[in-house]
């Protein structure tokens, strides 16, 4: 198998190198892995550091690469009466899983729209849409925080979630219509003419084959929900609403002029540490949902 | 049915039949699925944006009254009592928008070109380059400030001793190298899903007719790779515009390091001036519409050249 793909592909991997040896390989590769490294180093490196901090009792005076004595005390602290981030993770959770929700409830049916249908306008709607994904938040701020204020809602979970709608639902639509635009639909109809009823069609062809987009889509929105801040640092005061972002820029020290950046560090892992996970396993079709559109223009 | 089953092709490339009939339920089908984000974004969006653009025709309430009062907060960021604080904003903005742009497409890059060779591990690559952009970004502000401390592993590795938060420019490098380690590899999927389109074929026919790597590079991949970084520098262009979390965590503008959105922010929420922070605002705004319509107009242009 490994052999009949080697001619096509002759720099890849062990194919090459067992026919050519070792030395061969890395002459030709040397470069490449280099670049890879590279890359690994410059993305990776900052994150390391943050783990490594955060094992550390004392990271202001360690610059040890390697904790030499690891600890969990800095998230012990994480949790502590001063700093509760529970309340922070749970206000997270529903701020950020709430909007997912409903920015996919409205924009499932948007996309089948854009990416289904013949209308006019089309392509203005699509311009819009992708325009509102890329507004500044800022010149929309001032007047939401005035209407949240009048309504008595600061400090409560409706104006963060109401506010991430706006950047969040176009945002499900520009990846939700990329993902429909190269379903395969045709089958839906095969599937009638084999002597499905509309709903089983549905049900059984269209509702599996828009699955994996609709789940790609949620987690991008999710994710860009979860790490809003502008939004958040605003509309909140107490814990009873402040999500990781706003808690984690505000955690305090003894004292105001040290900040307890081993804490911090801890619990930048801990907010960070899920979604990497997340990334890490769906990394193929992140990539597909983030760049499809960018691609065909 | 019967329809359909005459007209296969049509159907084949999405979308039920058109007939004339057709046509017009399929437009009305969509306006209908269309309406609940037309109302949404209405309410959230418009509704707030053509306020903000009311506000700043309004001077700030003193005493409990507002009044009508032109162009005045405009003029006072212009050349007025603010035009100090809004022009340090203004090109520091810029400053920052240039400078990372122009690192982050280098960078993004030659790590798309790095990634886009085959071999064993791309999938690693490809997951370690999503790591910095699923890192929130208030999160990484706090990473580099942590990283940016005098005694911290910044200066260590590099055999500096900078105090990177005390001075103007040192401000800037480090907001500059925050953002572009956190975007750098979002550039780089773009450009490399823009690589991943040209086909292996190509490359091979330019190498029969004898073509070096660097003639390749010029000719095949820069132009047929032109669309999708244009849409990676518009992307960042408006993101980096309106930057906002990392100035704010990191340098809270100090030393002139305050951004369009932190002036806006900190007048109309911390000073309690929602007139003026919306003047503010709604410069921003326009100033990015502007940026963005200079940017794509300047792109097709090029396209168009190249094309010729």
């Amino acid at each position: 198998m490994a052999a009949t793909t080697a001619p096509t592909r002759p720099a890849v991997g062990e194919p090459a190198a067992s026919r050519r040896g070792f030395g061969t390989w890395l002459r030709e590769n040397g470069l490449l892995l280099l670049g890879v490294a590279f890359i690994a180093v410059y993305c990776l490196a900052p994150f390391y550091w943050m783990i490594v901090s955060s094992l550390k009792a004392n990271p202001l005076l360690d610059n040890s690469l390697i904790p030499t004595n690891p600890t969990l005390l800095n998230y012990r602290e994480v949790f502590s009466s001063a700093n509760n981030f529970q309340y922070a993770l749970r206000n997270s959770v529903i701020i950020a899983g709430t909007t997912t929700i409903v920015a996919l409830l409205i924009g499932v049916f948007a996309a089948y729209a854009l990416a289904r249908l013949h209308f006019p306008g089309k392509k203005i709607v699509l311009g819009a849409v992708l325009a509102t994904a890329m507004f500044p938040l800022i010149a929309l701020l001032t007047p939401l925080f005035q209407l949240f204020s009048n309504l008595g809602l600061i400090d409560t979970y409706p104006p963060m979630i109401i506010s991430d709608i706006s950047f969040t639902l176009p945002l499900a639509i520009y990846v939700l219509t990329s993902f429909f635009s190269e379903m395969p639909w045709e089958l839906e109809m095969a599937a009638k003419v084999d002597g499905a009823t509309p709903g089983q069609a549905f049900r059984k062809v269209i509702v599996p084959l828009a699955a994996p987009g609709v789940f790609t889509s949620a987690i991008i929105v999710f994710i860009a929900a979860w790490n809003e801040f502008l939004i958040a640092f605003t509309m909140t005061q107490t814990l009873a609403s402040q999500p990781v972002t706003v808690a984690i820029a505000k955690f305090t020290g003894a004292s105001r002029f040290e900040q307890p950046f081993g804490t911090i560090m801890a619990a930048g892992v801990l907010v960070t540490i899920p979604l990497v996970i997340v990334v890490l396993i769906f990394q193929r079709r992140i990539v597909a949902g983030l760049t499809a559109g960018g691609v065909k223009g | 049915m019967a329809t359909e089953t005459v007209r296969p092709a049509r159907a084949r490339r999405g979308g039920p039949v058109r007939t004339s009939e057709g046509a017009r339920a399929e437009a009305r089908l969509a306006f209908r699925l269309l309406i609940p984000t037309g109302i949404v974004l209405a309410v959230i969006i418009a509704y707030p944006v053509v306020r903000a653009l009311w506000l700043s025709f309004y001077s700030d309430a003193r005493f409990g009254t507002s009044q009508f009062i032109g162009l005045d907060n405009y003029v006072r960021a212009f050349t007025g009592s603010g035009s100090e604080v809004f022009w340090q904003a203004f090109w520091f903005t810029t400053q920052l928008t240039i400078v990372t742009m122009a690192l982050e497409l280098v960078i993004g890059f030659a790590m798309a070109l790095i990634m886009n060779k085959a071999f064993k591990g791309r999938g690693l690559v490809r997951a370690s380059v999503l790591v910095p952009w699923a890192i929130p970004t208030a999160v990484a502000a706090k990473l580099w400030e942590w990283n940016f401390q005098p005694d911290g592993v910044v200066n260590q590795v590099f055999g500096t001793n900078i105090i990177w938060t005390a001075g103007h420019w040192s401000s800037f490098w480090a907001i500059v190298i925050a953002d572009v380690w956190k975007t750098a590899p979002f550039i780089a999927l773009l450009v490399l899903a823009g690589l991943q389109i040209i086909p292996d074929e190509v490359y091979e026919a330019a190498k029969v007719d004898g073509a070096t790597a660097i003639q390749s590079f010029r000719r095949i991949t820069l132009p047929l790779v032109t669309s999708a970084v244009v849409v990676a520098i518009l992307f960042r262009m408006l993101d980096v515009l309106r930057i906002f979390d990392l100035p704010f965590i990191l340098t809270n503008g100090a030393n002139q390091t305050e951004t369009l959105s932190t002036i806006s922010y900190k007048e109309s929420i911390q000073n309690l001036h929602p007139s003026y922070g919306s003047t503010l605002s709604t410069i921003t705004f326009v100033y990015i519409i502007l940026a963005a319509f200079t940017v794509n107009a300047i792109a097709r242009a090029e396209v168009v050249k190249e094309g010729s």
